[in-house]
């Protein structure tokens, strides 16, 4: 994209969740540029699974139907007009959402077709997924006789093969060898050339390779808003990653 | 979206081996009972013809045997159903559904036309078995449609009701149990109510196939099927969209 000012293609407003009495998130506002990967840090816990199931729509926040929240994909609102707003969702959940008895390639070519794809350029998606997600050898295998690493990718090639405008991945490089974690990480940063990306993480490490913001959450609010680096010299010298996240996360408990 | 769901449904089952043992094991059910009907037929045949208007073939062989199987149905259609959407639910690949552009009803319709057209292949070999008596005797074929017709019909409101209770759950085994709990129980209270205008009689579909096992189509049985697969339809429709409410 060569626009001289990146569209928004991610805009959430006040998104609130409780479950029973339990309020999970609080008044939650996110946006996000085409172009932009960002990283969604907290302890386990902190609300990041179910604020990424609103954003794709598998959960709804409440107050939806009192306008008192809204998201918008690529200024389409997911709350209204929920099957036009999904065409432009990729999203990787916690348990990669795998058929098992399915192979590769079915796999795949079913995920692509039900994000609305033709068949044509369903079968050019998935030589091109299959080389990103380095799945090239095992089109033919059955899902459920992979290893877990490979499971992992062949979950992170569901949510990449429609090209999505929002890509949403929930701790995508768990299970993975550090090889693996390296090829995921460069995936992503390519992927965050075209489309915007969200992934919560646990690993410190990850954010700093990939992300080009970071939001930390913390029972639910969002507690820190800033880029990789702004938070590594959060509060003095840089270079203290790991303790400034400790330490935010500490202080506002 | 229906049709792709409907495949992928159809897909994963024939991918099983369970399935395939399952087609066989019932192909040699229905041979067995259908080589037991007819033996019984060729025993009393000679005396059947020396009645003025003596039954053919298809009442005598051809309706138990329809009847039998929409029983047999009965038990076998929750084992089907249970995996539907309770074991999306288990394996959380419904996660994959509810994130893609489809609406609810493509979601519950797709599952339902999956399962029914394996459910009619299921029972394709009886018909086929059937036609074979054309090689020795003529037969009712307005009979035979209007039991398939009827099977058919049956079956669906049998999947429609497994669909929503599978929509309920996250545990299979609850929804098949489920599934027969409700299907027995309207069949049992059917045939345990003594009045002839029992409203039992009404709510239950085997109760409604009797009309088609003999040979009469009554709108108003069909009627009842479409309406009675409909409303579980609706309900699992609506189950799925609270399932984004509730979480």
């Amino acid at each position: 994209m060569s626009n001289a000012a990146p569209e928004t293609t991610l805009c959430a407003r006040h998104l609130t969740r409780r479950f029973g009495n339990r309020q999970v998130i609080h008044d939650l506002s996110l946006e996000l540029k085409r172009g932009e990967v960002l990283g969604l840090l907290g302890h386990n816990g902190a609300g990041k699974s179910t604020t990424l199931q609103m954003l794709t729509g598998c959960l709804l926040p409440n107050g939806a139907e009192k306008n008192e929240c809204s998201i918008e994909i690529c200024g389409i609102d997911l709350l209204r007009q929920p099957v036009l707003a999904k065409a432009h969702i990729g999203y990787l959940p916690e348990t990669p959402p795998l058929y098992r008895e399915l192979s590769v390639n079915d796999y795949l070519t079913f995920a692509a077709r039900l994000r609305g794809m033709q068949r044509g350029a369903a079968s050019a998606a998935l030589a091109q997924t299959r080389q990103r997600c380095g799945l090239e050898a095992v089109g033919k295998e059955i899902i459920g006789t992979l290893s877990k690493g490979y499971q992992q990718r062949v979950g992170i090639a569901q949510a990449i093969i429609h090209s999505p405008d929002v890509i949403v991945l929930d701790e995508p490089t768990i299970g993975l060898d550090p090889a693996q974690i390296r090829d995921i990480r460069n995936l992503i940063r390519e992927l965050g050339d075209c489309s915007s990306v969200i992934l919560s993480t646990h690993l410190l490490g990850e954010v700093e390779s990939v992300c080009d913001c970071v939001q930390i959450m913390q029972e639910g609010k969002l507690i820190y808003g800033g880029t990789p680096a702004t938070l590594a010299s959060y509060g003095g010298e840089p270079g203290h990653l790991e303790e400034n996240f400790i330490r935010l996360t500490e202080t506002q408990r | 979206m229906i049709r792709l769901l409907a495949l992928r449904e159809l897909r994963s089952l024939f991918a099983m081996p369970s399935t395939w043992f399952i087609l066989a094991a019932l192909q040699f059910i229905f041979a067995w009972f259908f080589l037991a009907r007819l033996e019984a037929f060729l025993e009393v045949q000679p005396q059947l013809a020396q009645l003025a208007n003596p039954p053919g073939v298809t009442i005598t062989v051809a309706a138990p045997m329809f009847n039998t199987i929409a029983l047999l149905l009965m038990m076998l259609v929750p084992m089907f159903t249970m995996r539907l959407i309770a074991e999306e639910r288990r394996n959380q690949t419904f996660a994959l559904l509810l994130s893609a552009p489809l609406s609810g009803a493509q979601l519950v319709l797709g599952k339902f036309f999956g399962l029914l057209i394996f459910l009619a292949v299921l029972i394709t070999g009886v018909p086929l078995m059937l036609y074979t008596l054309v090689l020795g005797t003529a037969i009712d074929h307005g009979l035979l449609l209007s039991n398939l017709l009827g099977l058919l019909l049956l079956t669906a409101s049998y999947v429609a009701v497994g669909l929503y209770i599978s929509a309920l759950t996250t545990q299979p085994v609850i929804a098949a149990i489920g599934a027969l709990a409700v299907l027995a129980g309207l069949w049992l209270a059917d045939i345990g109510a003594a009045a002839e205008n029992s409203p039992w009689h009404f709510v239950s579909p085997l109760y409604h196939f009797q009309n088609f096992n003999a040979g009469l189509l009554d709108s108003g049985d069909a009627a009842f099927f479409v309406l009675f697969s409909a409303v579980f339809l609706l309900l699992a429709i609506r189950r799925i969209h609270n399932n984004r409410i509730y979480g």
